[in-house]
């Protein structure tokens, strides 16, 4: 059985600044299996969010193919793509993830809304995933009511509500103090393993590198280290984030 | 249906936003159908005036009769026209009249005068005529007397009980002769009948005339005057080309156009206020937009197609503009019965001027229900076409752009 998530071959995002094209992302080559829990790391401006929207669909490459559950995206229309992210991938942003007019249970369905599940299917799953992220108590609660770190976890629901191949988390922690980043990354992991969910996240910190399985360092839009974070790992992904 | 729950959600995230827009909306819709209520009360009010007047809402001739007023041009008054007419469901009552002139003598005073001759009982449905007495009494069907409009009668220098002669051409250049008594004076506001107008009834005019049996016109009464046209066409094409059937509008050509061009002034109006509805409403939905780009980004990220998203702003608009609508008509319903059962009044020179010629000095509103359910309908179209700017914002954007703030 082929458990390849994510295949990208070769690809490149360029802007052009006045005369001089920048390579935001240059020549990648990603392999992602089915379960993995990927970290994205590198200084600012090394291109890991650009890396991220390319594979999330939400951006083109000026080059390559980027292959999802056997369907090269590059190919898709704007359109074809939207429906795309809905069934394929699951997002968590930085911030400001949830609909502020909706309690958390209904950012939650709103997901499942849009692929016309019926009503019995999005309150069975609903009702598992707030246990996992360990919030039924807080269900109805608008996302003003609710921590950061609690919107966070919310918003991972709402990723995995589709049943995604994949969940992609631009900086995830970026907004949380280090219990709620540490209470985030538990609850990633557990549903990583429950459920063999692919997260990819792209952060610059260290606990969260720690925590990951697999650890990817862009600089300057080339990987220059794909690796598990052994001690050595680690110090080369300080080494690149202090540089 | 949870697209719609989720539109009624976000209309109340910025409450002070959506009351300001609803506010807009609400009193624009006030004044836009008191706008239009006076407009056709006013309107309607004129109409009833002068053609309660003389001329009626619907008058028929023998065809041709319109364009050369000559009694050669009457027509037979037959029993089975007036029972036709008289089918129709919207008729009240019809008035049949001889119209012609002569010539009215009094010692050695002579003036040209407009004799009329009428059925004086049908004829007071219609233009209230015992109501214009001023002195003497009201005609009857056999009197061989006349009725004198106060301006004629001071020329002559006639008074009630007074005889006069009349002589004129009768039917087929016959000649017309008659002496008659003064039976009544009538007075009316427009100096134009004041001074030529002469009444006596049908058949003494007949007589007078040698025109027996015949008749110029019949002037007929209507339940509902909204039916107007309708009613008209109706009586045209149950009559047949013998007969030409005229409205007032027709008939009064002059009073037609004086309505469409204070109708056009009001429109102007009614314009300006719907700019203002639509500014009101654009520049929520211009901050809406921009306060919600990222959202909205977010959004189409996650998989919102974008027509779903067009379909939640819409519905938001529309939502907005129909809370508007609706509590805006309801406010204005018994403002509009108030104005209606009492009606603003006219002061000063304009009042007396009106009153000088017979006319109400008021303003009364209109309760037409066409005004509240057209005024509505109007407003919830601009909302919709304001519309269009969010649903081209959506549909140009790109969620990468709109999320980053």
């Amino acid at each position: 059985m082929d458990n390849t998530v994510i295949d990208a071959h070769n690809i490149s995002k360029i802007y052009n600044q006045g005369t001089f094209p920048v390579y935001a992302v240059n020549n990648v080559h990603l392999h992602l299996e089915r379960g993995e829990f990927t970290a994205l790391v590198g200084p600012s401006g090394s291109g890991k969010t650009t890396l991220l929207n390319l594979i999330g669909g939400l951006d083109k490459p000026n080059q390559g193919s980027i292959i999802i559950n056997g369907q090269d995206i590059t190919k898709l229309s704007a359109n074809e793509l939207i429906d795309f992210r809905l069934h394929n991938i699951g997002f968590v942003f930085q911030s400001f993830n949830l609909v502020p007019v909706l309690t958390a249970r209904e950012n939650v369905e709103f997901i499942m809304q849009l692929q016309n599940k019926k009503k019995d299917e999005m309150q069975t799953r609903v009702m598992q995933l707030f246990k996992q992220i360990g919030l039924e108590d807080k269900m109805n609660n608008r996302p003003s009511q609710l921590s950061g770190g609690q919107q966070q976890r919310v918003a991972v629901a709402r990723a995995l509500a589709s049943k995604p191949q994949f969940v992609l988390a631009d900086e995830p922690t970026a907004n949380l103090d280090s219990l709620s980043a540490s209470n985030l990354l538990d609850i990633m992991a557990k549903l990583n393993a429950e459920e063999n969910m692919t997260f990819i996240f792209s952060t610059h910190d260290q606990r969260v590198i720690e925590r990951a399985r697999r650890v990817i360092t862009l600089v300057d839009g080339k990987i220059t280290n794909d690796s598990a974070p052994t001690k050595t790992t680690m110090e080369i992904q300080s080494a690149t984030l202090v540089k | 249906m949870w697209l719609a729950k989720m539109a009624w959600k976000n209309i109340w995230r910025n409450r002070n936003r959506t009351a300001i827009t609803m506010s807009a909306i609400f009193f624009a819709v006030i004044l836009s159908i008191l706008t239009s209520s006076l407009k056709d009360g006013v309107f309607n009010n004129l109409v009833k005036n002068v053609v309660g007047f003389y001329t009626g809402y619907v008058q028929i001739h023998k065809q041709g009769y319109w364009d050369e007023q000559v009694l050669d041009n009457c027509m037979e008054a037959s029993p089975k026209s007036i029972n036709q007419i008289l089918g129709h469901s919207n008729v009240a009552s019809i008035a049949s009249r001889l119209e012609s002139f002569g010539l009215i003598s009094s010692g050695d005073l002579t003036k040209g005068v407009m004799v009329v001759g009428i059925e004086p009982e049908k004829e007071n449905l219609i233009t209230s005529l015992k109501n214009r007495l001023v002195s003497g009494g009201y005609l009857l069907n056999e009197d061989r007397s006349v009725l004198l409009a106060k301006g004629l009668a001071d020329q002559l220098r006639l008074k009630v009980n007074d005889t006069i002669v009349l002589i004129g051409q009768g039917y087929h250049g016959s000649t017309a002769a008659g002496k008659y008594r003064v039976k009544g004076i009538v007075q009316f506001g427009s100096p134009d009948l004041n001074d030529k107008i002469l009444y006596m009834p049908l058949t003494t005019a007949q007589d007078f005339f040698s025109a027996y049996n015949m008749i110029t016109s019949y002037t007929i009464l209507l339940h509902n005057i909204n039916d107007l046209s309708s009613t008209a066409s109706e009586i045209r094409a149950s009559l047949g080309r013998e007969y030409e059937v005229m409205t007032w509008a027709d008939l009064l050509p002059n009073i037609k156009q004086h309505i469409a061009s204070d109708s056009n002034s009001m429109k102007f109006i009614q314009g300006i206020l719907y700019m203002l509805v639509c500014f009101g409403i654009l520049s929520t939905l211009l901050m809406m937009m921009i306060e919600r780009k990222y959202e909205m980004g977010m959004l189409v990220a996650i998989g919102m197609k974008k027509l779903q998203l067009i379909f939640l702003l819409v519905m938001e608009s529309l939502l907005t503009v129909l809370a508007g609508c609706f509590l805006g008509i309801m406010a204005s319903i018994p403002l509009v019965y108030y104005l209606n059962k009492n009606p603003l009044k006219m002061g000063g020179e304009t009042a007396r001027a009106y009153e000088r010629f017979g006319f109400e000095a008021i303003f009364p509103a209109s309760t037409d229900p066409g005004n509240f359910f057209n005024q509505g309908l109007i407003v919830i179209a601009f909302g919709l076409a304001m519309s269009l700017y969010p649903i081209y914002k959506v549909i140009r954007m790109n969620p990468l752009t709109a999320m980053k703030q």
